[in-house]
This record gives structure tokens, C-alpha cells and sequence, in this order.
């Protein structure tokens, strides 16, 4: 049961963060008082090295990195189910050791199939 | 909640002088003004040393380039970080007219904040932490997780081509570098049996550097690529896409996002110290100040790779990731998995074999991962600078 530690460590954290934010509003703080302010149309304009920007920097791009992404998302997800089973496998059956094995290779198995249809080159 | 604090370095020596002073009944004002004066303390001290960093890091760069450096502003130019903050400081704050302002604001923020969140379950030396969790490596993971979510927020809103181009390359290398990255931090919490810090720090009979090698050798890559530190500074690749995500920003924005790529150095350098160095434990009186050499000596060495290895393509940067780290990682997690089966006492005999045995693997992955490279032609030279690599020798 989490007791007394437990609350202390969490309000500990929560503080840090505040504190951090803090720290970060001070600087942007300073720096809105003492910052001189003179907008001008040329500065706003987006910098492209000196030539004339063109239309929007929104337009249609290629994300290449999606295929990426996915594969990302699979061994993050895989992860949350990696650390409890790291932490516990000792102490359970053996066959909790060898399914979760089994798991990992299944899934590595996968980004084979990936490396093979080349998704994993940078084109 | 006093016996809590009062175990505690940090907070101890704070929580008896307030309870001195507005008594045992009120030992939650105590508690407030510890947490909160030790707290401000710690993350203060961090944001002085990112800065103090960046100067070491100039000198010792130039150093290896064979010239000074910044030696003008104060002694050694030691004043030197603190004349460019109070500049960044005095800088107008330039938002391109089509930029998404509110993101614009708000991506400096996500960029530091994690590293200042993260700070929070560092073990600084004995007894002496923020916060104790016993989910310590999952909320790494999760902190490390916002920088890759700062970097494109940045990219989008700048509403620049070059900003959109580098935080895209840069997502897709933070996303790829991060699951080598918590495959081996797996691997920590199967060694030490537990996800805190401070078990795993406890746990290391020998520092886990020792014990797997080859986690250690992933860990720091990764990490260099989380870091965005060269060879993998493909995101601020100046010749090619001006300066990247940061290419809209001016002030202290620039000043925020800059400040947090030098300090999360000194943040991996306290990570991998905990993670694979032993954290403090040697020489227990001066247990801080051996955990700064461990940071220090962490530093040096990112300084002494971004000085020496010059930057990978994007393309070799992803193969690198794909298809020689994201497969190591996953031979360290088994084959550590294995080995905590075979002897789960982990004592020191059984580490000292569990080493042997890593050290072996280590030294077939490196040659497996040359060869392969070679053959791939991976890291193509062009004739001349092979030449001038001979002559230099």
C-alpha cells in the first residue's frame, strides 16, 4: 500500500514542475519588460537566407516519417507491457517468462517484414 | 511525513531548522518550506550549470579546433555564458506574422520543461533526492518523451519551410533513437529488479557499465541522438536547412531552447552516471561531488565526440537507429532476461559472470555491426577524404 512516501514523492514532483514553469516564466517575463519592441513588415516575414520567401510554409508536404511513427508507436506500446513483466516474471510462473519472449518476437518479426518491404530506408 | 524528510540529506537539515521555529504543530509549514526552498534550490542550480556548460563546452571545443575560445568576459570567460544570457535577454522577441503564435509561445516551454521534470528523481548522492518514485525509468521515459512533441510543435507554428524540414527529420530521429533507448532501459530495471532510481543505484554491486556493455554503448548513442549533439545534429544541419526548428525564433526563446540542449546534457550525464556508473556510491563522504566528476566526465566525452565524428546523413541516421541499434537492444534485453533467470540473486560473483558473458556478446555485436557496415558500404568516403583521413593518420 503507498503510504505517507508515496503522497510525498508525487507532491515533490508536482512541485518540481511548478517550480520549473516558474523558472522559464521569469526568464520570458525579463525578457518582455527589457526587450526593445519595433515590429516591422520585413521582420515578420518568414527567413529564407535573404531570397523572397514563398507562399506559405504550410504547404503540402511529404511526411515521410509516418511509417516511422507507427513502428514507434507499436514497441512504445509494447514497452508499457516490457516494464511491469521485467519487474515481475521472477516471481510468477515460468511460462509468463517464455510467452513474453514469444511477444518480442512476434513483434521483431514485424519490423523484418518492414526492413524487407524497405520502409526503413529515408527516401 | 517528518521521519520521511528528516532520512532525506536534501531536505533533512531544513525540515528540523523550520520545525525550530514554528514548532511540531505546525510541521506542515516545515514541510512547505523545505520541499519548496530545496526544490527551487536544485532546479536553479541546474538551470546556472546548463549555463556555466555552455562556456565549458565553447572552450573545450575550441580546444580541440586549436584556438581559445570565449577568454574575454571575465576570468577564463567564465562570465562569458552569463554576458550572453543577459544579451538574449535584451533582444527583441521576433513572432513571424503567419506563425501559430500560441504554439510559437509555448514550444521553448515543452522543450525545457521536461529536463527540469525529469531532475526530479535524480539521486544526487546518498540520501539525497527530490522524490523517490518507484516508477523512476517509466517517467524518464515519459519526460524524454515531450522534447520530440517541442521539436515539431516548433517546426509547425514557425510556419517556415526550413523549420517545418528540420523538425520533421528531427521527430523522425527522437522517435527512432527512443525505442533503442527504452529497450535498454529495460534491460537496467531487469539487472537492478526495480524501475527506482535509487534500487537501481543501490543494486549495482558493480557498475552496470561492467555488467552490459553493450546497453551502455546503445544507451549513449541514443542518447547523443536524443540530444540532438553531433554526429546526429541533422536537425540544426546549418549548411542545409539555416538553423532548423530554431531557425524563426530570436530572444530568450532562442535563449530557452538553447539553454535546454546544453542542459540536458549535464541531465543524460546524470543519467547514465545512475543508470551504468554506480551514481555516487565509492567513496560515501564526498558522495555529491563524486556524482558531479561522473556528470563532468559524461560531458567530456559527448564534447569529445561532437568534436571528432562529423554529422551522418539522415538516411544513415535511421539505418543506424532501425537496423543496428533497435536489434542490439532487443539481443541485450534477451540475453539479460536469460541471465537474470539463470542467477536471480545478482549477487556479486553472479555479475561478475553475467559480465563476462555480456562482454562477450559486446565484442561479437561490434564486429558483426563493422562488417555489415562495411559491406553495405554504409559510411561511403569520398577518395579525398580518405586521403586526407591517411594523412592525418
Amino acid at each position: 500500500m503507498p503510504g505517507d512516501g508515496f503522497a510525498l514523492d508525487w507532491v515533490t514532483v508536482a512541485v518540481t514542475i511548478v517550480v520549473g514553469f516558474a523558472a522559464m516564466g521569469a526568464a520570458f517575463l525579463a525578457n518582455a519588460v527589457l526587450a526593445p519592441r519595433r515590429p516591422s513588415v520585413d521582420k515578420a516575414t518568414p527567413y529564407e537566407s535573404g531570397i523572397r520567401p514563398g507562399p506559405l510554409g504550410w504547404s503540402q508536404f511529404n511526411a515521410r516519417y509516418y511509417l516511422f511513427a507507427i513502428l514507434f508507436l507499436i514497441f512504445d506500446v509494447e514497452a508499457v507491457f516490457l516494464f511491469p513483466w521485467a519487474l515481475v516474471f521472477l516471481q510468477t510462473a515460468s511460462y509468463v517468462f517464455y510467452a513474453m519472449l514469444l511477444f518480442i518476437g512476434i513483434l521483431f518479426f514485424g519490423v523484418l517484414y518492414a526492413w524487407r518491404k524497405g520502409v526503413l530506408e529515408w527516401r | 511525513m517528518g521521519d520521511l524528510l528528516r532520512e532525506n540529506t536534501l531536505y533533512g537539515n531544513i525540515y528540523d531548522w523550520a520545525i525550530g521555529i514554528v514548532g511540531e504543530d505546525l510541521a506542515w509549514l516545515a514541510y512547505t518550506v523545505a520541499v519548496m526552498a530545496i526544490i527551487l534550490l536544485v532546479v536553479n542550480a541546474f538551470l546556472a550549470m546548463g549555463t556555466l556548460y555552455t562556456w565549458a563546452e565553447r572552450r573545450i571545443i575550441g580546444r580541440f579546433q586549436s584556438r581559445v575560445g570565449p577568454n574575454r568576459v571575465g576570468p577564463f570567460g567564465l562570465l562569458q555564458a552569463i554576458a550572453d544570457a543577459v544579451k538574449l535577454l535584451f533582444k527583441e522577441d521576433i513572432v513571424p506574422r503567419a506563425a501559430d503564435r500560441i504554439v510559437f509561445n509555448l514550444a521553448p516551454i515543452a522543450m525545457l520543461a521536461p529536463s527540469v521534470m525529469a531532475l526530479a528523481v535524480i539521486p544526487f548522492g546518498q540520501t539525497s533526492y527530490l522524490a523517490n518514485l518507484n516508477i523512476g525509468l517509466l517517467y524518464l521515459i515519459a519526460t524524454s518523451g515531450i522534447a520530440s512533441l517541442a521539436v515539431m510543435m516548433a517546426g509547425y507554428a514557425s510556419s517556415n519551410r526550413y523549420a517545418m524540414f528540420g523538425a520533421m527529420r528531427a521527430v523522425a530521429m527522437l522517435i527512432s533513437y527512443e525505442i533503442p533507448l527504452v529497450m535498454v532501459l529495460l534491460a537496467v530495471a531487469l539487472l537492478a529488479g526495480s524501475m527506482s532510481l535509487v534500487d537501481v543505484m543501490t543494486s549495482q554491486a558493480i557498475p552496470f557499465l561492467l555488467v552490459t556493455p553493450l546497453g551502455a554503448i546503445i544507451f549513449f548513442l541514443a542518447i547523443s541522438a536524443e540530444l540532438n549533439r553531433s554526429p546526429f545534429d541533422i536537425t540544426e544541419a546549418e549548411s542545409e536547412l539555416i538553423a532548423g526548428y530554431l531557425t524563426e525564433y530570436s530572444g530568450m526563446k532562442f535563449g530557452v531552447f538553447y539553454l535546454a540542449e546544453f542542459a540536458n546534457v549535464l541531465l543524460a550525464g546524470a543519467i547514465f552516471s545512475t543508470l551504468f556508473l554506480g551514481g555516487w556510491p565509492w567513496w560515501t563522504p564526498l558522495s555529491h561531488v563524486w556524482f558531479l566528476v561522473k556528470v563532468m566526465a559524461f560531458a567530456f566525452i559527448a564534447i569529445w565526440v561532437r568534436s571528432t565524428i562529423p554529422r551522418f546523413r539522415i538516411d544513415q541516421i535511421m539505418v543506424i537507429a532501425w537496423k543496428v541499434l533497435f536489434p542490439l537492444s532487443l539481443v541485450n534485453v534477451a540475453a539479460i532476461a536469460i541471465e537474470v533467470v539463470a542467477w536471480p540473486e545478482r549477487t556479486l560473483p553472479q555479475l561478475v559472470i553475467m559480465g563476462i558473458i555480456n562482454w562477450g556478446i559486446t565484442a561479437v555485436a561490434t564486429v558483426a555491426v563493422t562488417r555489415a557496415w562495411r559491406a553495405s558500404n554504409g559510411l561511403r568516403v569520398s577518395p579525398s577524404a580518405r586521403a586526407v583521413r591517411l594523412e592525418v593518420g
